[in-house]
């Protein structure tokens, strides 16, 4: 055990801050969830590309810099505490990306990777059907293969910024008849195709945040299929969860906001310490980040060895989804009466970035697996109590 | 950077895992328990012939010289086994205290020998708790008088037990007058000496408390593959597993915590004082959980003394406040967090403070 960062290391976390702290925009942009700060963001993601800073842990040759995960950890503190803007095409580049570098032919992967490092292909999800969500066996859009083409149809649901980007990628029903997970094709489907219709869904800010995603006779040619037909739910299943889920969410991701609720706590505390449980509660959050951190430098210590990260990873996601509701609901309780205002009202200060974090707190339980999902996972897979 | 432990030092948890399961079961526990005035000498015994009294015995003095990061394994196991308090006082944060003395201090090298032979018992009386653990069977006691050391003989104290409700414990108020004949360091030799001394006495309860919530756990899970309602095992309901994952889910964030103040203690790090409350905060967090839950699904069964499980939950609860309360361990945290000027930035994780 050795808890400190080498040379190289130290120099690489030099050099990616002095490139964020000339080039962060001094401006926070606008949400990404609107069509204007969807761009704004996109061409901020091209120019992190042109520092090979956008995908630092993929190989050169697809536009990263072959950096290990703990080059990563380093890169998204760095990140973080610069308050860069959030990634607009993580759920490709962190999702879709790792399925690609794993099950992908190298003709896929240098035609899909390095516009996806460059987010010169944006990319939203099309797993969720409206009935198959928790239960996400249930898949029922289908994918006729047709020679060298598939004709897909059916619907998708909660696609994230579906309305502006240019692809999707999900599960299909590629055999007829098949049950559950069985007869799943993993598709990639480009959004301005003929048939495929996008409906925007409001999100609790209000914002178009996700869409429905409609396919009529929808053609996709079997080269944008990963992996083989039919073999959809490996493909999707089998890229470590536990880089995923740590992909999704770095440490880095609530130890910032941890550290600026430390610091609304000092500037406010006169007013926060008339109830001892908000100070008690601030310690907490910090300390809670910390040790997120903590874990994911231990569990890339494990990788790195070679050893296998199995269901246990689900435990992260129920841990910093649940970090992430106390952070900014402390937040609140701090703020008090003015922690309901909008960007857009007289008083709102720095408020609104306790609000916007509040809101989108809520929905960490619920994406990416609810945690209830996960907590069977758990029970099922590493204490070993039965399925029924 | 690298957080894992070498094979020799897996390995070794796994050999000292082994024998406690036979020699420190829950049927040789039982004894201990039931009977306040049983004698534990037998099982420590067994314990110092394995050699464990001498890990931590600088290489020196015929020890082992095993440091704080492989003793966070060791003290698991002695927490997943129940095992009694002596063992890691003396053998760990006793000996730590033994060996930070001055070599002028005259018994210093016949108590190392000792220790490492198994045959010293002795009790430490910190100023954290009114309350000295086995002060009862002591052969030296380690007293803290301000900031000074003082090693007092047994026959110039007046010891008056107290019960705990883990009756495995013996707890004692020790009357006993400081002189400058049982001073054995001072002033801030003293200071540092005691300040690690807690530090290592806390990081040890955390291992402990871990591996007893990991105990719980694993006879909860048992528990509720056996016991059958509404025709399924209890295990199979979500209600059931969700608790149980839940205490899963504790443990696992704990580790890191409580290897990391490991790492901080033995390379006198500056924030060792934090790590190491924060490791017990966590470790403290996930005994409690444990227990709350595992009585849970234990139902009616876990408020009896029939079960084991009373055995580890009872433990937990008392190790809780063990070196140091739980309070005063969030207190520090909290303190560092909110009562100074430290930048709190991601990066500063691994950072060592000038």
């Amino acid at each position: 055990m050795e808890l400190t960062f080498s040379k190289e290391q130290q120099n690489f976390r030099l050099e990616v801050r002095e490139w964020l702290a000339a080039n962060v925009p001094k401006q926070k942009l606008p949400t990404y969830d609107t069509k204007e700060g969807f761009e704004l963001h996109r061409q901020w993601e091209k120019k992190l590309f042109d520092a090979t800073l956008s995908m630092v842990m993929w190989p050169t040759k697809y536009g990263g810099r072959g950096c290990d995960l703990i080059d990563w950890l380093i890169f998204e503190e760095e990140y973080y505490g610069a308050g860069a803007p959030g990634r607009v095409n993580q759920n490709g580049q962190l999702l879709l990306g790792s399925t690609i570098m794993e099950f992908g032919t190298a003709e896929q992967k240098a035609r899909f990777l390095p516009k996806m490092a460059s987010s010169e292909d944006m990319w939203a999800q099309a797993w969720s059907e409206p009935n198959a969500g928790s239960d996400m066996a249930n898949i029922s859009s289908k994918a006729e293969l047709h020679g060298d083409h598939y004709i897909i149809n059916g619907q998708k649901t909660w696609s994230t910024r579906a309305i502006y980007a240019d692809w999707a990628f999900g599960l299909f029903r590629s055999e007829a008849g098949s049950k559950r997970h069985h007869g799943l094709s993993f598709l990639l489907v480009p959004l301005d195709a003929e048939g495929v219709t996008i409906r925007p869904i409001k999100a609790l800010d209000g914002e178009d945040a996700f869409a429905e995603i409609f396919f009529d006779n929808v053609k996709v040619p079997v080269e944008n299929r990963i992996g083989d037909d039919g073999q959809g739910w490996h493909v999707a299943m089998a890229t470590a969860g536990f880089e995923r889920g740590l992909l999704l969410r770095s440490p880095a991701r609530f130890q910032q906001p941890a550290r600026r609720l430390v610091k609304l706590y000092r500037d406010n505390k006169a007013v926060a310490d008339r109830d001892a449980s908000i100070g008690a509660a601030v310690a907490k959050c910090w300390s809670d980040a910390e040790a997120y951190a903590l874990s994911a430098y231990n569990t890339v210590g494990r990788v790195n060895n070679g050893e296998k990260i199995g269901a246990e990873s689900s435990l992260n996601k129920i841990f910093w989804s649940e970090l992430d509701l106390l952070i900014f609901q402390t937040a609140m309780d701090i703020l008090g009466a003015t922690g309901q205002l909008l960007r857009s009202a007289e008083l709102a200060k720095e408020q609104a970035y306790w609000l916007d974090g509040f809101l989108f707190a809520q929905a960490g339980p619920i994406y990416a697996g609810t945690n209830e999902i996960q907590r069977n996972i758990v029970a099922e897979r590493v204490l070993g109590l039965p399925k029924k | 950077m690298d957080f894992t432990f070498t094979e020799d030092q897996l390995l070794f948890r796994e050999a000292i895992g082994r024998f406690l399961s036979t020699e420190a079961s829950p049927e040789n526990l039982r004894d201990i328990w039931s009977n306040e005035q049983a004698p534990i000498d037998n099982l420590l015994e067994q314990i110092c012939a394995q050699g464990l009294s001498a890990l931590s015995i600088p290489e020196a003095n015929g020890g082992l010289g095993m440091g704080d990061i492989a003793w966070s394994l060791m003290t698991q196991e002695l927490g997943y086994y129940a095992v009694v308090d002596q063992l890691a006082d003396a053998a760990y944060v006793g000996a730590g205290l033994i060996s930070a003395l001055p070599n002028t201090v005259a018994l210093k090298a016949e108590y190392l020998d000792k220790i490492c032979e198994g045959k010293l018992r002795l009790a430490i009386g910190h100023e954290c708790s009114p309350l000295v653990a086995d002060a009862q069977l002591a052969g030296v006691l380690l007293m803290q008088h301000n900031n000074e050391v003082h090693i007092v003989s047994p026959d110039n104290v007046r010891i008056t037990p107290n019960a705990s409700i883990d009756t495995s414990r013996r707890l004692a108020q020790v009357d006993w007058q400081p002189s400058d004949k049982t001073c054995a360091a001072s002033g801030e030799e003293g200071q540092i000496i005691w300040q690690e001394t807690l530090n290592r006495g806390a990081l040890s309860v955390a291992g402990q408390l871990l591996g007893l919530a990991q105990r719980m756990l694993d006879l909860s899970v048992e528990y509720s593959l056996q016991r059958k309602q509404f025709g399924k095992e209890i295990g199979s309901f979500q209600a059931v597993k969700h608790q149980l994952a839940d205490v899963a889910g504790k443990i696992e964030i704990a580790k890191p915590v409580l290897y990391r103040a490991a790492c901080s203690l033995e390379n006198k790090h500056p924030l060792s004082d934090i790590h190491v409350s924060q490791a017990r905060n966590f470790c403290n967090d996930a005994a409690a959980l444990a227990a709350r839950h595992s009585i849970q699904v234990h139902g009616a069964m876990g408020y009896t003394w029939e079960v084991d499980l009373q055995m580890y939950m009872k433990r937990s609860w008392a190790l809780n406040n063990t070196w140091g309360d739980s309070t005063c361990h969030q207190a520090r945290v909290q303190n560092y967090v909110l009562n100074t000027d430290v930048d709190l930035a991601p990066s500063k994780t691994f950072e060592v403070m000038s």
